[in-house]
């Protein structure tokens, strides 16, 4: 039963096929099965258990709400009551979270059953999972390489069908590269759509959760319960959550498929090119029209996302003090030894490295230069995109450029690595929502294509996404030894 | 621009930072390294572009001044590295 979508669990939970806590059993012993991935920090099989008797209870009287009693995790960026919430990082390592994360208490109250919380990269920052205190997440589909980051637990884990779905969070591509290197299907939602409440600060403007799982029917399945306004997140947009599952069936001919000749142009490897490629004629044939796009912007997304995700990041980060709660070094001196060496001791390398640039960035004579620049740049890449979506429906384009690359392959130059992000980093900057879906392999290795919409089209980006999901079967694949 | 082994100090203290002594050269060599990439935003010009805060430009929310947090001190301070009579712990500042 562990290939099947949340969709067909659903319906087979109320069937009386199986029962929450046989599913919920099934799929810890192929977490424990599978333990090498290295895809969750923690399991919480005892919690676990019991939440899916409570589901089975409520599906019994035939009132359960939708996801009741369907296995799933968070990446351990989310906090949970009483769950460590490490945050992928030394510094959070003995973090027992108070409180829910909106996220967690919305599926929660929606009867889905928390297996454990997922790698990640530490605080978020990075595009392999290779900077997490707990080591590297090996990709199912080649275990010698990386699952893409910061959402690699997540990705690799519903990958291995070790889960049907997780949480993920996007600043950067977070959620959309781990989704195309894995072969699953993710998606980042408008900024604003998904609470950020009790979801670790990265880099606060840009940071938006999102669901990762087989197929958008059931993106849209968990997405529903995700979204909604938030009176306690205060960049939470109030704006009504539509039905996500009600345009899945609907028509693409006439689709208008936006391509920007600045993802196509010759930085782009020939095999990504030709795969995007089958991809889009599969839409063609569905009756879209295709039409060439400029993004003249496109190219300092990179340079302005390494300001404002830094700056962002050292003002959040700066609450890690060694003082409330989190890691504390022994015998400190003054308060400043307190201060500089629990922050020495709990962070890693990626994470003191975006620290210093964005303590720079911010320095006294330097914020114009560096902040108001990069926002001001911010803003040509939103106008690039919202003149595109004039002519357009959706904007279609590769996640990554190219399939899972090998662990330590770019773990030794900072920039070789950031340059990975180089077709997901400007949605977050614009703060439009987009999605990868599974689009063939490269190397028997799995490729995403990227589809980027309108604010608050997600109804819109799921459609497109399960329509080509209806005509090819690269979601359904699952790696050798996973099936 | 080219920081120094001194820059990268000077930057962790305002950052309240630890680095190892060890590692400070190749967190100059790495920081060089992106503020180059991030030099290329100075070839667009930007003068008449107002800087972009909000995706939506959404102004922050205003609510009435009312208490709607309980007090939850004993649980937030169960996970604190040192507490006693209901105060964090630091060392002396003021001798």
């Amino acid at each position: 039963m562990h290939t099947k979508t949340i969709a067909q669990l659903t319906k087979g939970l109320r069937a009386g096929d199986y029962s929450s806590v046989e599913l919920t059993q099934s799929y810890l012993e192929r977490i424990q099965q599978h333990k090498s991935l290295n895809s969750f920090i923690s399991v919480t099989g005892e919690q676990a258990i019991a939440t899916a008797k409570q589901a089975d209870a409520l599906l019994a009287k035939g009132n359960a709400p939708l996801l009741a009693g369907i296995p799933i995790a968070h990446k351990d960026i989310f906090c949970t009551r009483g769950v460590k919430t490490s945050c992928g990082s030394k510094m959070l390592d003995n973090f027992i979270a108070p409180y829910n994360a909106t996220v967690v208490e919305k599926l929660n109250a929606a009867g889905t059953v928390t297996l454990g919380k997922l790698n990640m990269d530490e605080f978020a920052m990075g595009s392999s999972n290779e900077t997490s205190f707990y080591g590297s997440v090996q990709n199912p589909w080649a275990t010698n390489t990386v699952p893409g980051g910061s959402s690699g637990g997540s990705a690799a884990a519903v990958a291995a069908r070790l889960i049907p779905g997780a949480t993920g969070t996007d600043t950067g591509g977070s959620i959309r590269q781990p989704a195309a290197l894995c072969g699953i299907t993710g998606l980042k939602p408008t900024y604003g759509r998904v609470s950020r409440y009790g979801m670790i600060a990265y880099a606060s403007s840009l940071d938006q959760g999102g669901p990762m799982t087989q197929t958008a029917e059931d993106a849209a399945l968990m997405l529903q319960t995700m979204a909604g306004f938030d009176p306690k997140d205060s960049t939470s947009v109030e704006c009504e959550v539509p039905d996500y599952s009600a345009e899945l069936n609907n028509s693409l001919a006439g689709l208008k498929i936006g391509l920007p000749k600045e993802f196509f142009d010759d930085a782009l490897n020939s095999e990504m090119a030709a795969t995007i490629e089958t991809a889009i004629n599969a839409y063609i044939k569905m009756g879209a029209e295709i039409i060439e796009v400029s993004m003249p912007n496109l190219k300092l997304a990179i340079p302005a996302y390494y300001v404002i995700a830094p700056a962002e990041c050292s003002a959040n980060l700066s609450r890690m003090d060694g003082v409330r709660f989190g890691h504390r070094c022994t015998n400190p001196a003054d308060l400043n030894d307190l201060y500089i060496r629990s922050r020495g001791e709990g962070f890693g390398t990626e994470v003191k490295r975006r620290i210093l640039v964005g303590t720079y960035a911010l320095s006294e004579g330097y914020y114009d230069a560096y902040y108001i620049k990069a926002q001001k740049i911010r803003r040509l890449i939103s106008d690039d995109f919202n003149t595109a979506l004039k002519q357009v429906d959706v904007i279609m384009g590769p996640v990554s450029p190219t399939s899972a690359f090998g662990l330590g392959e770019k773990t030794s130059d900072p920039i070789e690595m950031y340059l990975a992000d180089i077709y997901t980093i400007a949605i977050n900057l614009a703060g439009l929502p987009a999605m990868s879906i599974p689009a063939g392999f490269i190397d028997k290795k799995p490729v995403g294509l990227q589809i980027i919409g309108n604010y608050f089209a997600e109804a819109k980006l799921l459609n497109v996404a399960h329509q080509y999901q209806q005509v090819t079967d690269w979601h359904q694949q699952t790696p050798n030894g996973f099936e | 621009m080219s920081l120094t082994a001194d820059d990268v100090n000077k930057i962790a203290y305002l950052a309240r930072l630890g680095i190892d002594a060890r590692d400070t050269e190749s967190y100059a060599k790495d920081l060089t390294g992106i503020l180059d990439l991030v030099a290329q935003m100075g070839t667009v010009d930007t003068d008449n572009v107002i800087p972009m805060a909000h995706p939506l430009d959404q102004a922050q929310r205003l609510r009435p001044d009312l208490v709607s947090e309980s007090n939850q001190r004993e649980a937030f301070q169960a996970i604190a590295p040192q507490v006693e009579a209901d105060l964090y712990l630091v060392p002396k500042v003021i001798e």
